[in-house]
């Protein structure tokens, strides 16, 4: 790894249609750390992702991730991105999916087995995902998003929608993977999944309320559970 | 460029193809009907039939092929896989190439199936080769489908992307020459119609039905017809955008 900074924003500021979605956003990541991107609907947790995926236009500022300008054609192999509305063809089973993916980004077909059984779907396989429940289509977006071994995943919302023990099986997933030296950006709009990542950036109204360790916001605000951190950082700006 | 991500996806596109049988039943049965339904109107003008018979076997794949890959194409875009697949190392005529493999495939069926019973059952007499038939049908439905890679760009639903035929693909129906011969058209007319691809595939297949062999003139419009389809992939890959808004 030629970076210690898996990601980082300065400066970030994205336009859309006239309004401003990110105000002049600055970030860092250490490489192989969790980060929670936290943060209401409409806050632009979306938008921020999509920078670090190099697919969205941005007015000013500098987005680097895995010390190359977001976007590089040398990435495309290098960052795994899942969207929140699960992109894969529901009209193929859970195996032609993940064929199909990992023919694209040249990956060994040894990973197909690897990734279904990670995200728990080795008894659908064979099943075409539009007859899938949508827990499990976003789990067939995850296992794509894993193909290749990444250096950087950038997850929105992976986990909405999941019984507990899919949360917490998933979570146990994140935390070997960024144990092995992986990167992991997670947005939720669940506060309580602050407490598996190593960072929170709290976003709202498109601009960072807060960047640091859940301990730290934790003793900063005085509160334990997350939505009161979160109440209380807002009423303290 | 790779070969093996072009493959790739023209395998993806036939397995999804594979799980619709009810297009698949569509895109063969119905243009044979079609042919059929045709003779059996023209079934005391037989020469009326040897005259449009090859032309109308061309528009039929052309039609439906335009059709099938738009809305593909725009479905692509609309569930975000289009989306995931420019931040993979994909080139993106890969992905054009590997719809235009996938689609051929189809087109070479289906005209195939048409030319058969054309020239079989139903008697269909031209005084060119039957395979020449069959090259210029594959090619003019090749049209379509780059046609209807390009323009479903420009539709945002499904619904917009199925209006686009009457849109697009009618005038170009009225103005190739099946209707009225292109020479008896008003010049402004002729000028437009001299600028529609479908023209070109419809004055091919005229010259199939009327002369023996191959000519430079067939060759001319063929060298239109690809280069237009051509362009139109070209101009697909332009417009799919790695980066949006």
């Amino acid at each position: 790894m030629k970076y210690t900074e898996a990601v980082r924003l300065r400066g970030l500021r994205v336009v859309r249609g006239g309004r401003e979605i990110l105000h002049s956003v600055d970030v860092s990541v250490a490489a192989g750390t969790i980060t929670g991107l936290l943060g209401p609907s409409g806050s632009g947790k979306t938008t921020l992702l999509r920078c670090l995926v190099g697919v969205q236009v941005i007015a000013s500022g500098t987005v680097e991730v895995l010390g190359t300008p977001a976007g590089d054609p040398t990435l495309r192999r290098r960052v795994g991105y899942v969207t929140q509305a699960p992109s894969v063809y529901l009209d193929l089973s859970v195996r032609e999916n993940l064929q199909y993916f990992a023919a694209v980004l040249r990956a060994p077909a040894s990973d197909i087995d690897t990734v279904i059984a990670e995200v728990g779907l080795g008894p659908y396989a064979s099943d075409v995902v539009n007859r899938l429940s949508g827990g499990q289509q976003a789990r067939v977006s995850l296992a794509t998003a894993l193909l290749g071994a990444p250096e950087l995943l950038v997850l929105d919302e992976p986990t909405v929608g999941l019984d507990p023990v899919l949360r917490r099986d998933l979570w146990t997933l994140f935390g070997q993977l960024a144990a092995s030296g992986v990167t992991l950006i997670i947005s939720s709009h669940v506060m309580e999944e602050a407490g598996h990542c190593q960072q929170l950036v709290l976003l709202r109204d498109g601009a960072i309320l807060a960047c640091d360790t859940p301990d730290a916001l934790r003793r900063q605000t005085g509160a334990d559970d997350m939505d009161e951190v979160f109440l209380r950082l807002i009423e303290a700006t | 460029m790779s070969r093996a991500i072009t493959l790739a996806t023209a395998r993806r596109v036939l397995n999804q193809l594979r799980r619709d049988p009810r297009t698949i039943a569509l895109l063969l049965v119905v243009p044979a009907l079609l042919l059929s339904l045709l003779r059996w109107l023209l079934t005391n003008q037989r020469a009326n039939f040897d005259h449009i018979g090859a032309p109308v076997l061309a528009i039929f794949p052309f039609v439906a092929m335009f059709v099938v890959t738009s809305v593909a194409t725009l479905r692509e875009r609309t569930t975000g896989t289009l989306e995931r697949l420019l931040t993979m190392p994909l080139n993106k005529l890969d992905l054009l190439f590997g719809y235009s493999l996938a689609f051929g495939a189809v087109a070479v069926v289906q005209v195939g199936v048409c030319a058969a019973l054309a020239l079989g059952p139903l008697g269909l007499q031209i005084a060119g080769a039957g395979w020449l038939l069959f090259v210029v049908g594959v090619l003019d439905a090749l049209l379509g489908m780059a046609l209807g890679l390009f323009l479903s760009a420009f539709a945002r639903t499904e619904f917009q992307a199925v209006q686009f035929m009457p849109a697009i693909v009618f005038p170009q129906l009225l103005l190739c020459g099946l209707l009225t011969p292109r020479s008896s058209m008003d010049a402004a007319l002729r000028a437009v119609s001299d600028v529609l691809p479908l023209t070109y595939a419809i004055d091919a297949m005229q010259r199939v039905t009327r002369s023996s062999g191959f000519n430079h003139q067939i060759g001319i419009d063929l060298l239109v017809v690809c280069a237009t389809a051509v362009a139109a992939l070209i101009l697909g890959a332009i417009t799919l955008r790695r980066r949006t808004a």
